[in-house]
């Protein structure tokens, strides 16, 4: 099992939650995984909207409370 | 077969850069994305904060546009670089505090080297000669292209008619025949072509692709420079500027008041760094006081904000006082009358 990488992008609003995950992936391989916590609710949009254009996939989105977890698997590029 | 020639794209979210990347896609021309963000891009932001906007879905325009085409979008943080642009322009401000046509050089460098980085060809806009007052005039687009270095590898698809052969049209490697001529600030063009393409639902941002057109924003912005030391700032005064209602009472410090409670909520991650007051006997928005304030400043502080609250007309409202990461301590101060509230205040 590849391990999970975290990302703190809580209360940055959007895009810099977007860039910060576009960042992260850069230095991660294919099939890694990272995981996203953020407060602004228009990730719930925009992580998905990136993930599809990049060819990486969204494995779930979970809310609690106030904060919104992304996981997301890192495609081929 | 040769590999296809590769061109980076300039995506604002509205319209015209959607249509222009379009165009060259059009050609066969491998078409990527890329998005500046400056801090001051209308983007999400204010709508992620105020209550009444939450409920609306919200999308991030570059990523939309970038998805209905089909390309990659690279989105670059810009924010420290940008400074220097929106502190010391060399071609001045427009009608607000939006440095365009520095801007446009800046960004237009910043595709320029990622080009050069990432073994793209050229670089594409979707400006439109005549359309912006400042930057988009026909004696200033050149200045772009020559300021920012990108020469003739900057090629704008949507005028291209009315400017000089770029090097990808003289080296064929798109067909200037098919690149168009608009001009002027008529829309329809853009409108006919949109609807060619099968482009519905873009976004139309009025003003600008960013806060710096906004004159609200633009006061505040002037207002906190001229009542600090230094013209600097950082993200979080970009963002406060966004949020809430300013009021300067004083020339040394200021009050952002939340007016709803996803305002209250996003000012709530400011208390470490600000002094902030909250009614407790009744309801009422939090307030932070920007600046270095004494005893009395804070009692008129207290007052204002208890102006604010639904003990508006009451003749004691009490509050808590916090101190930046400190303890609250409990104030009781007496509204302020709306009469003694001078309209000069707000920011
Ligand atoms: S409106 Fe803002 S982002 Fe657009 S060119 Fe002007 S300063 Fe730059």
């Amino acid at each position: 099992m590849s391990e999970t990488r975290e990302l703190d992008a809580r209360r940055l609003l959007c895009p810099l939650p977007v860039i910060r995950t576009q960042d992260a992936v850069e230095q991660m391989q294919p099939g890694q995984r990272l995981r996203l916590i953020a407060t602004d609710p228009g990730v719930k949009n925009d992580i998905p909207a990136w993930c599809r254009i990049n060819g990486h996939s969204v494995e779930s989105i979970e809310e609690q409370g106030d904060e919104i977890l992304i996981t997301i698997t890192v495609g081929e590029t | 077969m040769s590999e296809p020639r590769k061109a980076i794209a300039l995506i604002s979210g509205g319209l015209d850069s959607m249509l222009a990347a379009k165009v060259i896609m059009e050609q066969g021309v491998h078409v990527e994305g890329i998005n500046f963000f400056t801090g001051f891009c209308v983007e999400g932001h204010t709508h992620a904060i105020r209550s009444k906007d939450r409920q609306r879905p919200k999308r991030n325009n570059a990523l939309w546009v970038a998805e209905q085409l089909g390309i990659r979008l690279h989105i670059v943080d810009v924010i420290e670089e940008y400074k220097d642009v929106l502190l010391n322009p060399k071609h001045g401000y427009g009608q607000n505090m939006n440095p365009c046509l520095d801007c446009k050089g800046f960004m237009v460098r910043k595709a320029h080297e990622w080009i050069r980085e990432h073994g793209f060809d050229f670089i594409i806009t979707g400006e439109v000669v005549g359309q912006r007052p400042m930057s988009q005039r026909k004696d200033t687009m050149p200045v772009v292209a020559r300021e920012s270095g990108a020469g003739d590898l900057l090629l704008r698809p949507l005028c291209a008619k009315h400017l000089p052969p770029t090097l990808p049209e003289r080296e064929g490697w798109v067909d200037r025949d098919k690149l168009y001529d608009f001009s002027g600030r008529t829309r329809k063009p853009q409108m006919a072509l949109a609807e060619q393409f099968g482009f519905r639902d873009w976004a139309t941002p009025a003003g600008g692709c960013c806060f710096l057109t906004d004159k609200a924003y633009s006061d505040k912005l002037v207002d906190m420079w001229q009542h600090r030391a230094s013209r600097d700032y950082d993200l979080d005064d970009i963002m406060l500027l966004k949020v809430g209602r300013h009021l300067r009472p004083r020339p040394h410090f200021k009050l952002i008041i939340a007016r709803d409670e996803g305002e209250g909520k996003f000012l709530e991650g400011y208390r470490k760094q600000f002094t902030s007051l909250k009614t407790v006997s009744h309801g009422g928005p939090l307030v932070l006081i920007d600046g270095e304030v004494n005893d009395d400043d804070i009692e008129l502080a207290a007052r204002i904000a208890a102006r604010y609250g639904q003990g508006r007309s009451a003749p004691q409202v009490a509050l808590e006082v916090t101190p930046p990461g400190g303890e609250p301590r409990r104030l009781e101060v007496e509204p302020l009358h709306p009469n003694d509230i001078d309209p000069a205040w707000h920011v």
